[in-house]
């Protein structure tokens, strides 16, 4: 058995057999992260490359965390106080890397597309760490692994996105990965910020928030991407935080419990009140936890070599 | 192809090995058992099966180790290994600890196990039991301290345990394959 893909650039590309695929040997990789010690040497013959030309603090300590647990050579590459200020090329800067003989590359990068571009030059496996507002593929699926740890099997769930749809790489991720997986997946926020004919991705579309928070078991929370958008799209964020915000009164009033979820970083009082994002229906630091086995199940499906 | 070791002469030596283990046994809740997946696992069932027969009063660690991790082939063939369950819910610090695989052959998969063993802690020690021994045919310095059978083979043949299914009686064969 082996993933259908050389790269993981997108949830788009994978089948539901790859995704069951990752989430099995991430069951293996979480119990390893549970032992005195937490190190398999199984990639200790591999170097990867972590570049990132944008900024990180979760994906990019997740990944190196798995990649030092799966005993690789790590490297960390980050534009700003790189060659990048002195003009080089994302080709050139990617070559000189592989030139030191780096057999796989996790990329993030501001432009939608970069890692597909980015194939078609280099041989080495690529990860995509997010692209633009593209895809996110690895936090789709850790995102999904977790809900699949709370709940089981997926198929029939009800899971709301609520946010910045238009601008979030994770939003689109995330509906790739849970209609896969057979979830009813249904996006709510301000008209502005829900793209056009998003529904033909199957998925379902609200601007009501409590109506979303009634209907569905699990809800993953986003963050406005203010740095993505080039024009106001709301007044104000404190009025986006009284229509959108979800806090712990919302929730109680619902006399149900779902499931809190956010990808990170919280912008704590917008979209999620600090009373929402430590109560006990917040998984948020178990999606981190889990980041990091998932993050080593993609590394070691997508280490071999031909 | 060749049956090694039949249904009835598999009993008899399953039940001699358990026998053996138990003579070395003097504190059983320092003892651990731990089978190397996934074959080893069937092996070590049966193995436990007499153990608990023999002597019900005795409360030993029961585990299965998998070791796909610890592997060192993990990239020489064209598809990555896949892994299977690991199932060791005690602890192995100080424990004295019984691997038991049904097949040792060239020793790497001991090998590997034994890392994999100390991700778990240090036991006080570690012993082999294996139903087949094939002899000759080493690649690392590994032997077995409780043997259901040695034998002499050549690198081409395998040996296939067969455990009780719907489709046969448990059975060792001796297979070339080509």
């Amino acid at each position: 058995m082996s993933l259908s893909v050389k790269h993981l650039l997108g949830i788009k590309e994978l089948s539901k057999e790859d995704i069951e695929l990752i989430f099995s040997t991430a069951d293996n990789f979480k119990q390893v992260l549970q032992l005195p010690v937490k190190k398999v040497p199984s990639l200790r013959d591999t170097t990867i490359a972590n570049i990132f030309f944008e900024n990180s603090t979760r994906t990019r300590i997740s990944f190196e965390l798995a990649e030092k647990r799966l005993s690789a050579d790590v490297i960390n590459f980050s534009s700003s106080g790189s060659s990048v200020s002195k003009g080089e090329s994302f080709i050139d800067t990617v070559n000189n890397i592989l030139a030191m003989k780096v057999d796989m590359l996790v990329i993030r990068h501001r432009a939608s597309g970069a890692p597909w571009f980015l194939k078609n030059y280099i041989d080495a496996a690529i990860i995509n760490a997010g692209d633009g507002i593209n895809e996110h593929p690895t936090q789709a699926l850790l995102d999904a692994y977790s809900m699949r740890e709370k709940f089981g099997e997926l198929k029939g769930k009800r899971v709301a996105i609520i946010g910045d749809i238009m601008h979030s790489r994770v939003a689109l991720s995330n509906i790739y990965c849970l209609t896969k997986l057979g979830a009813e997946v249904e996006v709510c926020g301000p008209p502005t910020l829900i793209p056009k004919y998003i529904e033909s991705l199957g998925v379902r579309v609200s601007y009501d928030v409590k109506r979303t928070l009634q209907w569905c078991e699990i809800a993953n929370v986003l963050r406005i991407q203010l740095e993505r958008q080039n024009k106001p799209l709301f007044s104000t964020l404190r009025e986006y935080s009284l229509y959108y915000g979800i806090n712990k009164s919302l929730l109680n009033a619902l006399q149900k419990e779902v499931l809190i979820m956010h990808p990170g970083p919280i912008n704590r009082g917008v979209e999620l009140a600090s009373d929402a994002a430590d109560s006990k229906q917040s998984i948020i630091l178990e999606q981190v936890e889990n980041g990091v086995a998932v993050r080593m199940a993609v590394l070691y499906l997508l280490s071999g070599r031909a | 192809m060749k049956t090694i070791i039949n249904t009835d002469q598999l009993n008899i030596v399953l039940q001699r090995l358990a026998l053996e283990y138990l003579e070395n046994i003097d504190q059983p809740q320092d003892s651990a058992i731990i089978g190397i997946q996934p074959r080893g696992g069937k092996f070590s069932d049966q193995i436990v099966q007499y153990i608990h027969q023999l002597k019900p009063d005795f409360d030993i660690h029961y585990g299965k180790l998998d070791i796909t991790f610890y592997r060192d082939d993990v990239h020489n063939y064209g598809s990555i290994p896949m892994p299977s369950q690991t199932e060791i819910n005690f602890n192995v610090q100080d424990k004295n600890v019984l691997l038991i695989d049904d097949v040792l052959h060239t020793g790497r998969t001991v090998r590997a196990a034994m890392d994999a063993l100390l991700s778990f802690g240090r036991p006080k020690k570690v012993e082999l039991m294996v139903l087949i021994d094939r002899r000759f045919n080493r690649e690392v310095p590994v032997q077995p301290d409780y043997v259901g059978l040695a034998v002499d083979t050549l690198f081409s043949q395998r040996v296939n345990v067969i455990w009780k299914n719907k489709n046969s009686e448990s059975i060792v064969q001796l297979i070339d394959s080509h």
